[in-house]
């Protein structure tokens, strides 16, 4: 788009989220999709993708950061083909194949999970550099966790940080402004 | 000690709340006095708007939302629901892009104050879910409340699911004192508690 800028790192945003334009983290992964497919970034080839990171068991961030998303997809027209959003979990031990593929599917049927085992959640923990704590409450256990929402441009070069405060028609702002400058 | 309350025309029985403990040196009259202005008598909650989020088969938890208003100064202890093995009180705070969930001993609720449990706060959290609750299906929730006296009341809430991708309904966003849901034609139970 900008072939001026060919060969340095992409273009600085006037975004509503975080610019992390340039950011050396978050760079990929290599899960599971609820088939037993692996996938990485390289899966979703031209295409926008936004991941969120979370845990079924969540009975507020997750659903309403997934709602969004669907928002979004919507909002976006036809652009909306162009976004894949991924659900990374960040509890592998509750969240089962099974249960992920539910879970994303009642908010869209083209939304993602993805999951690793205990040793591969850690190791995306530490990549993008989000926040996972497992915390004991009463009898059972819930996580403590980034609720921000990663945004790749179609190069799958990290942009946007969507915060959770964000309405979707910012955030649709934001994708626009990063389809705009890739 | 009987004899505290035992006058029966002004003070019916079923009416005494058997955790609360008058201090010795008052009198029959000032206790009943002292109960009565703190409005034991007709204690009540009323709760509105309540919902459930739906779950995916085999997910085992979610979360139910609800405003609260109570006529005097009123605490929400406990919960419980045969659809799911625990229930508690949980708190999300969202600070710095995280988000931290906690168990909390109680919800303070303060005379005619509206107080919102919805997303992105308090919520009634159900754990180890026995099925899977289904939009358009609903549950049945026991609210346990506790007055300054400590007297504790339960009353049941019918609480219909709404779906999986539901949001908050418009009224019910935010929390704090939005008031005025006194004659809104859904509230739930017109906080008619049975005491324990």
């Amino acid at each position: 788009m900008l072939p001026a800028l060919a060969g340095c790192g992409p273009a600085k945003l006037d975004v509503h989220g975080i610019d992390v334009s340039g950011a050396d983290f978050g760079k990929d992964f290599s899960l599971k999709a609820p088939d037993g497919t692996v996938h990485t970034m390289a899966s979703f080839e031209d295409k926008l993708v936004m991941i969120f990171f979370g845990f079924t068991q969540c009975p507020d961030v997750c659903p309403t950061a997934l709602l969004r998303a669907s928002d979004i997809k919507r909002m976006l027209g036809e652009d909306g083909e162009r976004l894949q959003v991924l659900f990374i979990t960040i509890d592998p031990e509750r969240d089962t194949p099974e249960i992920l593929s539910a879970y994303t599917q009642a908010f869209d049927p083209s939304f993602l999970a993805l999951y690793g085992d205990a040793e591969q959640t850690a190791k995306t923990v530490k990549d993008f550099r989000i926040y996972a704590q497992k915390v004991k409450t009463g009898n059972t256990y819930t996580m403590d966790h980034t609720s921000l929402s990663y945004l790749y441009d179609t190069r799958h070069r990290l942009r946007v940080l969507l915060r959770h405060e964000q309405s979707a028609q910012e955030c649709v702002d934001d994708i626009r402004q990063v389809l705009a400058n890739t | 000690m009987n004899q505290r309350f035992s006058s029966p025309r002004s003070f019916p029985a079923r009416f005494l709340p058997a955790g609360v403990r008058a201090p010795r040196s008052l009198t029959i009259g000032g206790a009943i006095a002292a109960l009565l202005m703190s409005g034991l008598v007709h204690a009540q909650v009323v709760v509105q708007e309540p919902w459930a989020r739906a779950t995916v088969p085999t997910q085992r938890a979610s979360g139910v939302f609800m405003h609260l208003k109570a006529d005097q100064d009123m605490k929400l202890v406990k919960a419980s629901s045969d659809v799911a093995t625990h229930t508690e009180i949980h708190e999300m705070t969202h600070d710095n892009g995280v988000m931290k969930m906690r168990e909390v001993d109680g919800i303070a609720l303060p005379a005619n104050q509206d107080v919102a449990l919805a997303p992105g706060g308090l919520h009634v959290m159900l754990l180890d879910l026995k099925q899977q609750l289904k939009a358009d299906d609903s549950l049945a929730l026991d609210l346990t409340f506790e007055d300054a006296q400590g007297k504790r009341v339960t009353q049941q809430v019918t609480v219909p699911v709404r779906p999986l991708n539901a949001g908050a309904p418009q009224s019910g966003q935010g929390h704090g004192h939005a008031h005025g849901h006194d004659s809104a034609p859904d509230a739930a139970h017109a906080g008619k508690g049975h005491a324990h």
